[in-house]
């Protein structure tokens, strides 16, 4: 066996923090054009160009943003898995910090989607809420993000919170998948996943809008996530040089 | 084994000598289910129905309002720093000490059960499949408690963090215990509640002892 001198491969090279940040500034304004003219693609789509329900009638415009909203409340939280894991096997700072960007993000898409549930089931169900197995489920996930944000503002070393957050992240995924099914069979009303394996199941009409809004968001989300990321990268530089910078008035050397 | 069952009895003499803890939980137990029947009023009927539910919140309630003294004390005086160069490894430290934690704080609660079941009009069946609930549905309680505690060890201002992590994590418990209850007891006796409920207890702790361990490394680095 030869020992070979590691060099970095282009990954952990795009994703050195200091990297990262000199080649993402590059990338945000065609991410949030792009975001913006699939908007409104969708938004024509869905408010112009698409027919109303013949039972629910115009409220099913409502979908058209509810469910992009709840399938990034998933999404996101399995991204944040997933940078669990990396910032627990490859203790990789970008890891810990698109894991802390996300949770918000989370926090406010899985709100949105109960808000704009709640608003669809008041002219479609005749109530604003229901302890229905998937609205439950939803709510016990918005706790979830909830908590993981008030968790990382406890933490004043963040990369050691970082780990610790990500066992508990990784727990939490773990726990999802239970904790629906449990939700789902103590009580369900929620009409069955309209997302199934064999394709859509609606017309054209309406799947086409749907899915040029689920684009549109996903890359929302994607462009508010790198803005959160740079940001956060340079907090916490920031927090370094003002602690270096006490250090030396107050004439500790290093 | 030796040193298993050292840390178990280490555990629970220093609960036992410093007192208070467990006589303040079962006072916190017993309040809640004082307090319920005034707010709800003393309906009869209401309070034996809803009786399962209250035992089955206070017992949630009480076994988060623990949690914080799990392994403090341990992390504070350097305890756990010198458990991680015992002979056995750290996670099997960890499910004794969840042993022992589940003998100071949920073993009592069940005991004092029969208290609340009186107070709320609980019948025999009922009362019988709460306790057999409640003996299965704890461990799962106490893990993933002893999970929210691990993960806040470090904090200063961690106090309230560990109950918000992990109340949501809890649902499954909360869910499946009260079914097993209203299952057992009921007309029409089912045991797919109490198959689900043993199934996540025996699931939470056989893995998650070593996410604890885990955390209790990383929180010591």
């Amino acid at each position: 066996m030869s020992v070979q001198a590691k060099t970095p491969n282009w990954f952990s090279k795009l994703a050195h923090p200091g990297v990262f940040l000199s080649w993402s500034q590059h990338w945000i304004m065609p991410l949030a054009v792009l975001t913006l003219i699939t908007f409104v693609i969708g938004l024509y789509y869905a408010f112009f160009n698409s027919p109303a329900d013949y039972q629910m009638g115009e409220t099913v415009r409502i979908m058209y943003i509810h469910v992009p909203n709840a399938w990034l409340s998933q999404m996101v939280y399995g991204l944040m898995a997933v940078s669990a894991i990396g910032s627990l096997v490859w203790r990789h700072p970008l890891a810990d910090v698109a894991m802390k960007a996300a949770a918000p993000l989370g926090a406010a898409f899985t709100a949105l989607a109960l808000f704009t549930g709640s608003l669809w089931g008041r002219p479609t169900w005749g109530t604003f809420w229901e302890w229905d197995g998937r609205m439950t489920s939803t709510l016990v996930l918005f706790l979830m993000y909830i908590g993981l944000v008030a968790l990382w503002q406890t933490f004043n070393d963040q990369s050691r919170g970082a780990r610790i957050i990500a066992i508990f992240t990784l727990v939490g995924a773990i726990n999802i998948p239970i904790i629906k099914f449990s939700v789902e069979w103590w009580n369900t009303l929620h009409q069955p996943s309209i997302i199934k394996a064999d394709g859509l199941s609606m017309p054209p009409s309406i799947a086409t809008p749907l899915v040029i809004m689920m684009l549109a968001f996903t890359l929302l989300f994607f462009t508010l996530h790198m803005i959160a990321m740079r940001s956060e990268i340079q907090r916490r530089r920031a927090n370094n040089l003002e602690r270096q910078h006490i250090n030396q008035t107050m004439g500790i050397s290093q | 084994m030796n040193a298993f069952f050292a840390i178990i009895t280490r555990d629970i003499k220093l609960a036992l000598r410093n007192g208070g803890s467990t006589i303040t939980l079962l006072a916190f137990f017993l309040t809640i289910g004082v307090i319920m029947p005034i707010a709800i009023g003393p309906n009869k009927q209401l309070l034996a129905e809803l009786a399962p539910a209250i035992i089955w919140v206070a017992a949630l309630l009480s076994s988060l309002l623990g949690l914080d003294r799990l392994f403090i004390s341990d992390h504070e005086d350097g305890t756990l720093l010198g458990l991680q160069h015992a002979q056995i490894s750290l996670t099997a430290i960890t499910f004794a000490k969840l042993i022992a934690h589940w003998l100071i704080t949920a073993l009592p609660l069940i005991l004092a059960t029969p208290v609340l079941a009186v107070m709320l009009f609980m019948d025999m069946p009922t009362f019988l499949a709460t306790i057999l609930a409640l003996l299965l549905g704890t461990p799962a309680l106490v893990t993933l408690g002893a999970l929210g505690a691990s993960v806040a060890v470090t904090l200063k201002r961690g106090g309230i963090i560990a109950p918000i992590l992990i109340m949501p994590l809890t649902m499954p418990v909360l869910i499946f215990g009260i079914s097993t209850t209203n299952s057992l007891a009921g007309p029409d006796a089912s045991n797919s509640a109490l198959l689900f409920l043993s199934a996540f207890s025996l699931l939470s702790v056989a893995f998650i002892p070593f996410a604890i361990a885990l955390a209790l490394r990383t929180a010591e680095e």
